[in-house]
């Protein structure tokens, strides 16, 4: 699911269909992350990803888009090159994820409840994230104001 | 002893004031730069007197009786290989401490005449710093002790010379004048160079005391030289040909004598410096300098040098006795006297009685020097009161400048080789020389005498006799001329209050006339000679009657001819038709260089060479610059604004980088 | 299907990313690129929750900095749209082959 979702968000060729595709794709990882048993994330990703960033873009295809017609299709040259491109990459991956034993850790699991992740979170000891919790915010902050300024439209003066 | 600290004084101090006129004249000096001038001079003079008083009285003689070499003073400034480089140094021996007593007094003479001659002129200071410059460049030539110091020093005193004959830069013929003589000299200086090359090369040395015991004595070093050859004649032989060569370019030897007469077009005790006493004898110094290579191990370069003075005196008598303009037959009378000295050397041998000829051509350079000088000057003073150079707008002057008229005499006839003036002595030691060596040349040299006494008479008779009196004479032509000069008006009573020019044109005039009389008494022998010994000369009076009374002729030739205005000449110059108007042109030696530059050079070198550069090595650069041009233009569409092919290309490449260090980085 | 290991979520992960970078390079609309951005940061995420449970069960670094990696996502879709905002302004359009006055 989340592949196809994926392939459909990048190739079609009407605007609200690829956000949906998208939608779902985002949808398909957050039951991935379920699945490896990581609720925690799931949550936010569905909180955020889903219902955050996804109605975003479609606020802004709102805003920007004549809505209803159709995207321009890319040039043949284009795609092709970056389909060539895309597929020499993944294929250059994959060989090195098939060459690569990975090591499974065999620690004792700690089991990422809320509590942990939240203690953890705020403790300044080792792996603690304090200091990246904050910064996190200082970053949050300063994109909010960028972006507002950014878009700010100056009201010519009467 | 000898205060050899001392010695470096005397190029230093016309170079000092050389900087100071040359910086301050134009502003503060003004005319105090000529009595600055004058006065260190003066100093310079005193300092070369004692040093000649030292050297040939207090030192005097070592024990083997001969005047040795010293070296006052010598630094080592590039070397090139351990035992060659070019040192700066003061060499001391009797003919370089006779140079520069002759060269700081001449000078001195000149400093002093040009005070009242160049009064009145704007660029006085500039005048007075070229003056010092030229100074210093013939004292460092002369005192050099290292062949390629004498090479600067020779570059210098070019330098200064064009820059004192192009004095009056605003009429062209000066100006062109200037640039001949040092294209000319430079053309010489040339061949001077590549036998500077050629003899360090094969001794190993640039220094003048080794470079000379190298070669003369029987060691590896004149091996080598003569074994080499190049088209049948042995590198030695070349080497000093072509040092000759340079040196026969300064002193105006046939055929590179065409800048000589051009030259007077510079002031005239600019001309009695230069081309009289100093830098036309620097060649003849050279020869002197080397000479015991050229005496002992190379005779046919000797030879060379011979032939080459013996036709340039003849020559030049030749065409001195049809020109008008008196500076120019001052300056042809120059280039036959310095032919007298180099064929003098020429036909010299090596130590005691056989280096006579030595011994007379310094002697003949001394007097010659001195009579020399004294003739320029007083024909500055002619000119300075006629307002022309030709002799046709003289006569009768020796009531109006009496004083000029006696030492103008005097000098005519020492030149003229009459007892017991001071050019008797020297032209008869150089007759003996001739007669004892080389009896061509004894009869050439003996005609070209009895040609000298004939010009020079010529041109003395013509100057202040002629005419009933020049008052009178001009009085008739006043309302014809017209003088573009304002301040001299033309009556007598101006002429009377103008006079023969101030006493500082005077003093020198009178000076060096005196030294024209008693500088024959000098035993230059005791001094001066080949090998540093002394050598006594004495006199045959039979020997020395052919040539006294062939002198006297010819002065009555000159008498009968011009001491009054006629017609004889004329008639004479028409009889003899082509060759008069073939001396009377120089020989054409002028027109034939111009052709050869002109028609030849020019169009058969310049003008390819012309052409390859345009087109060829400009084409060259053109072409890179349109390679570069094409290959940005291609390029230029890489930037295309889109964002996408940049992200295609970033991550390209990014795959690129991967691949290469995953599979290909060897650690 | 067998064991579903650690190999097999890679594979999910990277197809996912080289599927984003495909439509980064293809796509004219600027808001279809966003997409594809956010594709690709998706698929870093899962590869990072992925080593943390195969590799690293002791630890919970991965899980931390997926959460980081979605803020910072979340913040640059923001200031993407700003952006994109701005320059529909100024080109009355979304494309990129429109935005193309910085070339030569």
């Amino acid at each position: 699911m989340i592949i196809g979702g994926a392939i459909m968000a990048v190739t079609s060729l009407k605007i609200f269909r690829a956000a949906i595709y998208l939608l779902f794709s985002l949808i398909g990882i957050a039951g991935l992350y379920f699945w490896l048993n990581y609720e925690f994330i799931a949550a936010v990703q569905i909180v955020v990803y889903v219902g955050g960033i996804v109605v975003l873009i479609i606020f802004s295809i709102f805003l920007t888009h004549h809505s209803g017609e159709d995207m321009k299709a890319p040039k043949i040259a284009q795609s092709v090159f970056a389909a060539i491109a895309a597929a020499a990459g993944f294929a250059l991956t994959l060989t090195l994820i098939n060459r690569h034993s990975f090591l499974v850790g065999a620690e004792k699991a700690v089991e990422p409840s809320v509590n942990n992740i939240g203690m953890q979170m705020l403790s300044t000891t080792e792996h603690g994230y304090l200091l990246p919790f904050e910064v996190i915010s200082m970053l949050l902050l300063a994109s909010m104001i960028g972006a507002i300024v950014i878009a700010i439209k100056i009201k010519p003066k009467a | 002893m000898l205060h050899s600290k001392l010695i470096a004084l005397v190029p230093l101090l016309p170079l000092a004031t050389f900087l100071v006129i040359g910086l301050f004249g134009r502003k503060y000096l003004k005319n105090f730069s000529g009595i600055l001038g004058t006065l260190s001079l003066l100093t310079a003079a005193v300092i070369s007197f004692y040093t000649a008083y030292e050297y040939f009285f207090v030192v005097g003689k070592n024990a083997a009786g001969v005047y040795e070499q010293i070296i006052a003073f010598k630094y080592t400034w590039l070397q090139f290989s351990p035992g060659m480089s070019i040192d700066m140094g003061i060499i001391l021996d009797p003919i370089s401490i006779m140079m520069i007593v002759v060269v700081t007094f001449v000078s001195l003479m000149v400093h002093i005449y040009s005070m009242g001659y160049m009064h009145g002129e704007e660029r006085y200071s500039t005048y007075y710093a070229f003056l010092s410059l030229f100074t210093f460049s013939m004292l460092g030539l002369v005192l050099a002790s290292n062949i390629f110091q004498i090479y600067i020093f020779w570059e210098l005193v070019g330098v200064s010379s064009f820059l004192l004959i192009g004095f009056y830069y605003d009429k062209p013929s000066a100006v062109a004048a200037a640039k001949k003589a040092f294209i000319v000299t430079r053309f010489a200086d040339l061949g001077f160079l590549i036998g500077i090359l050629v003899l360090a090369f094969y001794s190993g040395t640039l220094d003048f005391q080794t470079l000379i015991e190298r070669f003369t004595t029987n060691s590896e070093y004149y091996t080598a030289v003569t074994a080499a050859s190049f088209m049948g004649i042995s590198a030695l032989t070349w080497g000093l040909v072509l040092v000759f060569i340079g040196g026969a370019g300064k002193s105006a030897m046939f055929p590179l004598h065409v800048w000589l007469p051009d030259a007077m077009e510079g002031p005239t005790p600019v001309s009695a410096l230069i081309h009289a006493a100093t830098m036309v004898v620097a060649g003849v110094y050279l020869v002197a300098r080397l000479f015991p290579v050229f005496a002992l191990s190379c005779p046919p370069a000797l030879d060379v040098v011979t032939y080459v003075g013996l036709f340039s005196s003849l020559f030049a008598a030749i065409i001195a006795c049809t020109q008008t303009d008196i500076k120019r037959v001052l300056a042809y009378s120059t280039m036959s006297q310095i032919g007298f000295m180099m064929f003098a050397l020429g036909i010299s041998g090596y130590g005691g009685e056989e280096g006579l000829g030595y011994m007379a051509s310094m002697f003949h350079l001394f007097t010659h020097a001195m009579f020399k000088a004294l003739l320029f000057l007083g024909a500055g003073a002619v000119i300075h009161y006629v307002h022309s150079n030709e002799m046709k707008d003289m006569g009768g002057l020796r009531k109006s400048m009496p004083v000029t008229h006696i030492t103008f005499l005097i000098a005519c006839l020492a030149i003229a080789g009459i007892p017991p003036f001071a050019g008797f002595f020297s032209k008869e030691e150089i007759l003996a020389a001739a007669f004892h060596s080389n009896k061509v040349v004894f009869v050439v040299a003996i005609i070209t005498a009895a040609i000298t006494a004939f010009y020079m008479f010529r041109l003395y008779f013509s100057i202040f006799w002629n005419k009933p009196s020049y008052a009178e004479a001009s009085a008739g032509e006043q309302k014809v001329e017209a003088h573009g000069h304002d301040d001299h008006a033309h009556t007598d009573h101006a002429h009377e209050k103008h006079g023969e020019g101030t006493k500082t044109m005077l003093l020198p005039l009178i000076l060096l006339g005196l030294l024209a009389i008693g500088a024959g008494f000098i035993p230059f022998g005791h001094f001066v000679s080949s090998d540093g010994k002394g050598l006594e000369t004495e006199f045959h009076l039979m020997f020395s009657l052919a040539p006294v009374g062939l002198a006297l002729l010819g002065i009555l030739l000159a008498m009968w001819l011009y001491k009054r205005a006629n017609t004889k000449p004329t008639r004479i110059s028409e009889a003899v038709g082509g060759i008069y108007r073939a001396a009377y042109r120089k020989f054409y030696i002028d027109e034939i260089y111009l052709f050869i530059t002109k028609k030849i050079i020019f169009n058969v070198i310049g003008k390819p060479a012309a052409w390859i550069d345009k087109n060829i090595v400009d084409g060259c650069i053109n072409l890179s610059a349109t390679l570069a041009e094409n290959f940005s233009e291609t390029l230029r569409p890489m930037q295309s604004g889109k964002v996408q092919h940049y992200a295609m290309f970033f991550f390209v490449g990014v795959l690129g980088f991967a691949v290469l260090f995953i599979y290909f980085w060897t650690n | 299907m067998n064991e579903i290991g650690l190999p097999q979520i890679l594979v999910i992960s990277v197809a996912l990313f080289f599927i984003g970078v495909y439509g980064f390079l293809t796509r004219r609309n600027m808001i279809t690129m966003l997409m594809s951005i956010e594709l690709i940061l998706n698929s870093v995420n899962i590869n990072f929750i992925a080593f943390n449970k195969y590799l690293f069960p002791g630890k919970l670094d991965g899980l931390f900095f997926t959460v980081i990696i979605i803020t910072i996502a979340a913040a640059e879709a923001a200031v993407a749209i700003a952006i994109i905002i701005n320059l529909y302004r100024k080109y009355k359009s979304i494309d990129v082959e429109d935005a193309n006055s910085m070339k030569f």
